[in-house]
This record gives structure tokens, C-alpha cells and sequence, in this order.
């Protein structure tokens, strides 16, 4: 298969980056890039494959985020069992709200996923005593038998991994009668259903699939930055992972990879625009509606084609 | 015993009463048609039976078992198949794709041995290729195996949901004007298409405009008119029933 080449390049990639990259700040920047693509690939099923927009993401990032410094700050729980229980949540809550919404016609769960991120972000920010409130609240290290994972190279190497596990897992997902099913109720739902594919179960399957990527990565940013704050989980953050999806290209599992990429980067290059990245985001999300509204890796892939 | 039996059906949405009080019934095996004036319910009867619509009243059984009110994916489990006057074909994906979906309910879904890619799975995947490639050659798309759908011309596209159809190893197919937009070449080869699927033993229910073709292969002709069942019978009786004469030709009987 041609699309399993790309996943050898990725390896590649992430396997020779920590020892190119000049200094620290380089490889901070690379693990959240790294983070946010597991992020997005898990969305861009969703949004790019079966054709369902989650515009609360972030808010399942939270979850996932807060169960991981909550859980071991104020009950003792082991980090591993938080990121689990974290999951879980956020997984039975994704399952709670898209069973009904998905009964009904049309993009309703743009509607209500906006709703549900809204809602845990205030949550977040409301229940001070657990969660700190606005200023957030330190995360314990993360240790797995007796190993802590402290320093940058070691998140590196375990971010690498889950993000090539991802990638190879996506790949699979996408050409298998799981993912045929996901793609033909995205192409045409009466035709899926005709067929005999339970629409309802197969986009509550995909939603509950990639908030549950959200969380568990939530876990993992909490760890690795060691502090959690509710902007993590804030509408802003949602609009940010939708844009790396649509810049990078629906359903393009690269395209998903190229846009965390970019716009991991971005902020860095706006710098100088302290307060305005927000603006920034927006016109670019605009720019590419409008210009390449199938997004980086299939627009070149399809110029690719039509010259090679 | 018949293999689709059809009891007073009705829908109506809003005053519209789409489909009323129609009954026929359709044995295994026979290629049966559906005619009748634009607008006289033909689409409808097949949303209805197909499980798209959900019916006023009426009752609608195959093999025995009530199916009236069940949901298209539950009807796909008891072997209907249907094709789409308007076409429903998955843009997004490549035309072998598209036919290997409709073998959806032959195959193991679990997302998580999917996504581990287990061996035993690849290799039903790898068969269903082969079966699909199959199939599309016996629609005559033997040319179009590694295409993608959204490059492939009309004509070919109704054929293509026609293999989709057959992947599913039916009963029972419903054909929505099959030869709808095609040229006359197309048609005749669309009419030893039809010819060819019933005769591997698959039970056809055909919706056209096309006479020549309907008379062609039909065994059995249920004419509707204004949501009503106006005649049914062999294409003798229904050519001369002077009430089929008068809706198509739109004298006063």
C-alpha cells in the first residue's frame, strides 16, 4: 500500500529530529507539535472522514487533562489509573451526548459539542477548591515503575511513539470495513444505510473514539507540561485544533500531520502579535475556506497526480 | 408462498397522499415492474419497502416476517438491496470501494482489530477485493477497477451502484430507473444487465420509463397512478388495459 510509505517517512523523521535539534527550546516545541497531531489525526477522523463536526474537542482535552492532576493531588491515585479513569470519562460522556444528537438529521453536533465545551470549561474554571480555578493547578510528575519521566528527551521518545502507533493504527482504521463504512456515510448516509451500516452506531463509534484520543493526550500534555490550566480546555483551543484539520486537509491522515505542524509553529512566528493570534487563526482558517478548502497534502497530492 | 407481499400500503405527507392502498404481491424469482406517469408514487413505493419512509399504514411482509416500519440497515440484514433513481454513490471514495461496502454485514467490523490490523482480517479484506473486482466485471466496470467514483462518467456510475447492490448477496433488488439518462446503446446493455442479475437467481423489482425495457424483461408489470394501483398483470393485460391507456395517454377512459 502507498499510503504505509509516508508512515516509514514519519518514523524516520522522529527518529533523527532529537538529535538535529539545536537546544531545548526546539524540542519543547517539536513534543507539542508531536502531541497535537495525535490530537488532530483522532479529530480529523471524525471531521474528515465520517463528515461529523466536534467543535468542543478541547473541552474532552480537559477532562483527560484534570483527571490526570486532580485525581493524583487530592486522591492518591497512581498517574497511569487517572489517565485511564480520565479516559473513561470523557469516553462515556462523548457516548451520552452523541447517541441522541446522532437520532437526528444534519450538524447538530457542532451545536452541542460547542455547548459540552463551553460547560466543562466553566466547570473547570468554577470549582476552584478542586481544579485551582482560572490559574490552574500544578500535575505530579508521571512514573511508571519507579521510572519518572522528567526530562524532555524521555516525553520526546514516548510522544514519538504514540504518534507513529497513531498514525499506523489510522491508516489501518481508514482502509478496513470499519473505516469503508465511516467514509460511505460521510459520501452518501441512505446509501450506508441500504447497504446495512448502522449510521447512528458507526458516528456515536467515531465521536466516543477520537474524545477519547483528546483526553488521553490531555493526560499526557498535563504530565509533560507539569501545569494545567482551564485555557487548555477553552472554545479557542477547539477553533484551533478544527483549523489544523482543515489547513492540513480532511481527511488526509498527513494533512493532519502537516497542519498540528504549522500551526504548533505559528504562535512562535506571531510572537511579535502578542494577544492577536486569536485574529490571526481566524483569517487563516478564512483564507483557506476560501482558496483551499480541501486543505495542504490533498490539494498537492491531487497537483502531484495531475503533473506526475 | 410469495416472496414480498404488499397489503393496503399508504403514506401521506401532510395531504399528500403519495402512496394509498396499494397492494400486489411479488413471487421469488420473477422480474417484476413498477410504471407509471411521473409522480405516481413509483420512488415512494420503494422508500417505503426499503425502509427509507415509514409507512401511514399498511403492512408490507417478506417471506412471511413484517417488515413495515424496520430501517433500511435492518432490511439490508434480510437481503434487499436497492439502487437510486437520483444516484447515491460515495464521491469520497474509489469505485472498487464503493462496491466492497455493500458487503458491509459479510464482514467483521470490530474498530479495534481494524485498527491493530489483524492478519485473518487483512486477509477477508484481500478476498473481498478479488470478489468486488468480480462484480464489477460482471456489470461491465472492468475498466474503471482502480478509479475513483467521482471521476467515472454517469452511465457507469448507475452500473456501479448496481454492483454495490449485488455485493451484498440479495434476495431481493429494487432497480430505480436503471437505464434513467442513458443512451440507447446503454440501455440495451442495462437491460441484459438486469436480465443477467435475475438470472443468478436474484428476485428484481424495476421502477422505468423505458417500455421497450420494461416489456423486455418484465414477468409480472403493477402500473401506478396518482399514488394509486391502477393495474397489475403480465405485459399483455397491462398494454391493454384501457385504464393504463388513458392514464398514459391522457384521454378519459
Amino acid at each position: 500500500m502507498r499510503a504505509y510509505k509516508g508512515l516509514y517517512l514519519v518514523i524516520a523523521i522522529l527518529l533523527v529530529l532529537p538529535f538535529v535539534l539545536p537546544n531545548n527550546f526546539y524540542l519543547d516545541l517539536v513534543i507539542r507539535m508531536v502531541i497535537n497531531a495525535v490530537i488532530v489525526l483522532g479529530l480529523n477522523l471524525l471531521i474528515g472522514f465520517a463528515g461529523q463536526i466536534s467543535m468542543g474537542h478541547a473541552g474532552f482535552l480537559g477532562i483527560g487533562a484534570y483527571a490526570s492532576a486532580v485525581l493524583p493531588s487530592h486522591f492518591g491515585w497512581h498517574p497511569l489509573l487517572a489517565m485511564a479513569a480520565g479516559a473513561l470519562a470523557t469516553g462515556l460522556l462523548a457516548a451520552l451526548v452523541a447517541r441522541p444528537i446522532f437520532k437526528l438529521k444534519g450538524h447538530y453536533l457542532a451545536m452541542a459539542t460547542l455547548g459540552l465545551g463551553i460547560i466543562i470549561n466553566i466547570v473547570l474554571r468554577n470549582e476552584a477548591s478542586w481544579t485551582g480555578g482560572p490559574d490552574g493547578m500544578p500535575v505530579p510528575a508521571f512514573a511508571l515503575l519507579g521510572f519518572e519521566l522528567s526530562n524532555d528527551k524521555h516525553w520526546y521518545w514516548v510522544v514519538a511513539a504514540l504518534l507513529a502507533v497513531s498514525v499506523w493504527a489510522s491508516l489501518n482504521l481508514i482502509d478496513s470495513p470499519f473505516g469503508r463504512a465511516l467514509r460511505a456515510l460521510h459520501g452518501s448516509e441512505v446509501a450506508a444505510q441500504v447497504v446495512g451500516v448502522d449510521v447512528v452506531r458507526y458516528k456515536v463509534a467515531i465521536f466516543v473514539l477520537s474524545a477519547v484520543f483528546a483526553s488521553l493526550m490531555g493526560s499526557i500534555t498535563a504530565h509533560y507540561v507539569g501545569f494545567v490550566t482551564p485555557n487548555l480546555a477553552d472554545f479557542f483551543h477547539s477553533i484551533e485544533l478544527i483549523t489544523m484539520v482543515v489547513i492540513g486537509g480532511m481527511a488526509s491522515v498527513y494533512g493532519s500531520l502537516l497542519g498540528a505542524v504549522l500551526l504548533t509553529a505559528l504562535p512562535q512566528a506571531l510572537a511579535t502579535f502578542e494577544g492577536w493570534e486569536t485574529v490571526a487563526f481566524g483569517a487563516i482558517l478564512m483564507l483557506f475556506m476560501i482558496f483551499l478548502p480541501k486543505g495542504l497534502v490533498p490539494t498537492l497530492a491531487a497537483k502531484f497526480r495531475k503533473g506526475g | 408462498m410469495a416472496l414480498l407481499e404488499v397489503k393496503e400500503l399508504s403514506i401521506h405527507f401532510g395531504g399528500v397522499k403519495a402512496v394509498q392502498n396499494v397492494s400486489f404481491s411479488i413471487d421469488a424469482g420473477i422480474v417484476y415492474a413498477v410504471i407509471g406517469p411521473n409522480g405516481a408514487g413509483k420512488t415512494t413505493l420503494f422508500n417505503l419497502i426499503t425502509g427509507v419512509y415509514t409507512p401511514t399504514s399498511g403492512e408490507i411482509h417478506l417471506d412471511g416476517e413484517s417488515i413495515g416500519g424496520k430501517s433500511p440497515n435492518e432490511l439490508a440484514t434480510r437481503g434487499v438491496a436497492r439502487t437510486f433513481q437520483n444516484l447515491q454513490v460515495c464521491m469520497n471514495m474509489s469505485a472498487i470501494e464503493n462496491v466492497m461496502v455493500g458487503a458491509h454485514l459479510r464482514l467483521d467490523r470490530n474498530l479495534l482489530w481494524a485498527a491493530l490490523r489483524l492478519p485473518a482480517l487483512k486477509r477477508r479484506d484481500g478476498q473481498l477485493r478479488v470478489e468486488a473486482a468480480e462484480l464489477m466485471r460482471f456489470v461491465g466496470l472492468e475498466r474503471y477497477t482502480e478509479a475513483r467514483a467521482d471521476s467515472m462518467p454517469y452511465g457507469a456510475l448507475k452500473r456501479l451502484e448496481i454492483a454495490r447492490a449485488l455485493a451484498m448477496k440479495p434476495r431481493l433488488i429494487f432497480l430505480d430507473e436503471p437505464a434513467a439518462g442513458l443512451n440507447a446503446n446503454e440501455t440495451i446493455e442495462v437491460d441484459e444487465l438486469v436480465r443477467k442479475v435475475a438470472d443468478s437467481g436474484v428476485t428484481v423489482v424495476l421502477v422505468e420509463h423505458d417500455m421497450k425495457m420494461v416489456m423486455n424483461l418484465s414477468d409480472r408489470i403493477l402500473v401506478l397512478d396518482y399514488g394509486r394501483k391502477l393495474a397489475e398483470g403480465t405485459g399483455e393485460e397491462v398494454r391493454k388495459n384501457p385504464e393504463v391507456i388513458a392514464a398514459y395517454l391522457g384521454a378519459h377512459a
